[in-house]
């Protein structure tokens, strides 16, 4: 069979066994369109486009791939593929100590660095057998670095998801708010992403001077903050139009493609790790966990800024813990020499480093100090052998972490069971049958994070 | 990556050591017991990165990892853990099948509870694990692989973590195979959340999960050759092929000094 030579710039229409096959290379729609409906013997009628949307893809939240069997505007079938951020973050931390493993879980969900980091922490903690012995004050330092992070996390979800509807205030209002979060985070650890700042054993160092004060601004700041966002949202025609009863999946969907997070909330179903299967104290702080029972795009948004309105709860509480006058000796990391890396640390001119006296002690006064030190930051603590899974509830579902040891001073495997990696498997359930413009939407209301996907 | 320098003793079966929980208060030295013990296993691992003749030395390299012996538990396995065992087994003989045939081994350890399942029996199970209403497994967290290269005949590892939302219990099932039959039969009937998990599994470690829909790498390009997460495939070391051209590893690269 010949297909007829067609005179479009950038499509060719070579032969082939199923037909007319037209491939685009740029921005070439018009001439496509004119093409598929010029009549064809062989066509059956059948209009069916195949279009690859991504790994370079405005709305797709980094380089996520879609392929996209389309009939018409309708989509028939959708297919995912990911990878493209795969950088071996796994098999990297097989070549570092423990400690180091921090600085590499941070990277993978670079959107909740701090709840990689403490799933991490949590799983070694088990290992080590010294899960009770955490201080109080790393705990509460933990649960409030999450919580600001789940507002950050959330916003990020929020702002772009109004970008790809074409609401491109409420992506200003939503970054402004992000960037207000992460520059706690700079004050507090340093950096304003990829932190390493929660470590096994604890936290790497106290908060600074003036954070408690800035925290309580912040908390103060964000409700009239969020109530923008809403304002611009809630009732929005436009954004109703495009997220309401679309992307539906329900409570049996979400159950068979092991769906957690806002979405499983969404669809009526109260889990959160936080309460159910408490960790770092959580049990002791006082916050609901938001329902919807719209199982809809529209229903997700509303339960993650629901979420961010608790967040701020739970930080209030944390800053009436931190607050007020310290007892004597009030660690936040460990009180283990053998385990406690970094030993003490304190903000000098130049950065964060060792602290002076603590520099002092280990070159001036104990040579076994110096020895145990050189020790730890060279080969690390031993872990023993065995295996532990810790689960915590990040702001876009159950983050695992399944940590092997063989007893030596690496992980022998780190796993992460990664949010967005599961969730995005329910794309094709929400959209497929649906129009290709709900596509956007439904990516957005799962908010993946292409880097903790691939890892 | 080399996975050891010293002269390789063939894995041993060696006798699985029980978890003793409170046994043996009158032993003389059990703790110097335990030290000779531990020393007569054999080492598996020098140094501490693994990595030989790589710019990557920045480490102590004087470290010994010895051998691990495989350990079980017995009952009373504490907590919610005999609830499962129980209701299972129960469940799994009204389809003439016992806790035995099923389970080879049990590890409670660090409040954790593990079944090491027969991999021909795993989809049974898991069936029963997510149907009878007394376990109530509903979802699985997915599956993460574990390869053991020094143990025959069980290197290859997939280990599922299953949540019970009904009854908020965790419970991870364990199952082996050895790399010449990289073979363990597919969740997805059961757990279709297993889907991508599976992928990614076989595309890490090359466990061919028989009756997926369609096992194809998922986070390595298609025309990838191995399974960059086994033991025996190095961390680097690997050329680059990008549009027909070739780019070496690192330290194979042309110095500029």
């Amino acid at each position: 069979m010949t297909a007829p030579s067609h005179p479009a710039g950038g499509a060719s229409a070579p032969d082939g066994a199923e037909g007319r096959v037209y491939n685009v290379g740029g921005a070439d729609w018009d001439e496509i369109v004119a093409a598929v409906g010029e009549p064809s013997d062989d066509s059956h009628g059948e209009e069916r486009i195949v279009v690859n949307m991504g790994p370079q893809h405005p709305s797709t939240h980094g380089v996520l791939r879609m392929i996209l069997t389309l009939d018409g505007e309708t989509v028939t079938e959708l297919r995912p593929v990911i990878g493209y951020l795969h950088t071996g973050i796994e098999k990297n931390m097989e070549f570092r100590t423990w400690t180091q493993g921090v600085t590499f879980i941070t990277r993978a969900d670079y959107l909740m660095p701090f709840f990689n980091e403490t799933a991490y922490c949590l799983a070694v903690e088990r290992l080590l057998g010294i899960e009770d012995r955490i201080p109080e004050r790393a705990n509460v330092i933990r649960v409030l670095m999450m919580e600001l992070n789940r507002i950050s996390s959330h916003l990020t979800g929020v702002g772009p998801f109004g970008l790809e509807v074409g609401a491109s205030t409420v992506f200003i209002y939503a970054v402004r708010e992000r960037e207000r979060t992460l520059d706690l985070f700079e004050l507090i650890t340093g950096l304003r992403m990829n932190h390493a700042y929660i470590r096994p054993g604890g936290v790497s160092q106290d908060l600074p001077s003036g954070a408690i004060e800035k925290l309580r601004e912040y908390v103060r700041m964000m409700p009239k903050q969020f109530g923008e966002i809403r304002a611009l949202f809630d009732h929005s025609p436009v954004f109703l139009a495009r997220t309401k009863n679309i992307a539906y999946l329900d409570l049996a969907g979400c159950m068979a493609l092991g769906v957690t997070g806002p979405m499983l909330r969404t669809a009526g179903l109260p889990w959160d790790l936080r309460k159910s299967q408490p960790y770092c104290g959580y049990e002791t702080y006082e916050f609901d966990v938001p329902v919807r029972q719209s199982c809809d795009a529209y229903g997700r948004y509303l339960v993650r800024m629901d979420e961010m309105d608790q967040s701020l709860r739970i930080i209030e509480q944390c800053l009436d813990r931190l607050e007020g006058p310290r007892p004597a000796n009030d660690p936040v990391m460990i009180e283990d020499a053998k385990i406690g890396w970094p030993a003490r640390l304190a903000l000098g001119p130049d950065g964060l480093g060792p602290a002076p006296d603590h520099i002092a002690h280990i070159m001036g006064q104990s040579m076994e100090a110096l020895i145990h030190h050189f020790k730890l930051v060279t080969e690390g603590f031993r872990v023993p052998a065995g295996q532990a899974y810790a689960a915590l509830e990040s702001p876009r579902g159950e983050l695992g972490c399944h940590v092997v040891s063989d007893g030596g001073t690496r992980p022998y495997r780190v796993h992460l069971r990664d949010p967005s990696f599961n969730n995005l498997q329910s794309l094709p359930a929400m959209a497929e049958g649906g129009l290709v413009a709900d596509v956007i939407p439904a990516v957005a209301s799962v908010d993946p994070v292409m880097g903790g996907v691939d890892r | 990556m080399t996975e050891t320098n010293q002269p390789q003793q063939p894995p041993q079966a060696s006798q699985p050591s029980q978890v003793s929980q409170a046994d043996d208060p009158a032993a003389p030295d059990a703790a110097e017991l335990a030290g000779r013990e531990r020393l007569s296993e054999p080492v598996v691992r020098t140094g501490m990165f693994g990595a030989e003749g790589t710019p990557d030395t920045s480490g102590y390299g004087g470290l010994q990892v010895r051998q691990q012996p495989p350990v079980f538990s017995s009952r009373p396995y504490g907590s919610y853990f005999d609830d499962i065992a129980d209701a299972l087994g129960s469940s799994l003989e009204q389809s003439d099948l016992s806790f035995g045939d099923a389970v080879e081994r049990v590890v409670v350890d660090r409040g954790e509870l593990t079944f090491h399942v027969r991999r021909e029996h795993l989809p049974a199970v898991a069936r029963r694990l997510r149907n009878d209403p007394t376990l109530a497994f509903e979802l699985c967290t997915g599956v993460s692989g574990v390869h053991y290269p020094l143990e025959a005949g069980r290197e290859l590892r997939a280990v599922y973590h299953m949540v019970s939302i009904t009854r908020n219990r965790r419970l991870r099932v364990e199952v082996s195979a050895p790399d010449h039959d990289p073979h363990i039969p597919s969740l997805v009937d059961v757990y279709p959340a297993n889907d991508w998990h599976e992928r990614e599994t076989w595309d890490f470690f090359g466990i061919v999960f028989d009756g997926h829909p369609a096992l194809t790498r998922i986070e390595m390009p298609d025309d990838w050759k191995g399974h960059p997460q086994r033991k025996d495939y190095p961390l680097g070391g690997i050329p680059v092929e990008y549009r027909g051209a070739t780019v070496p590893p690192p330290d194979e690269r042309r110095g500029y000094e």
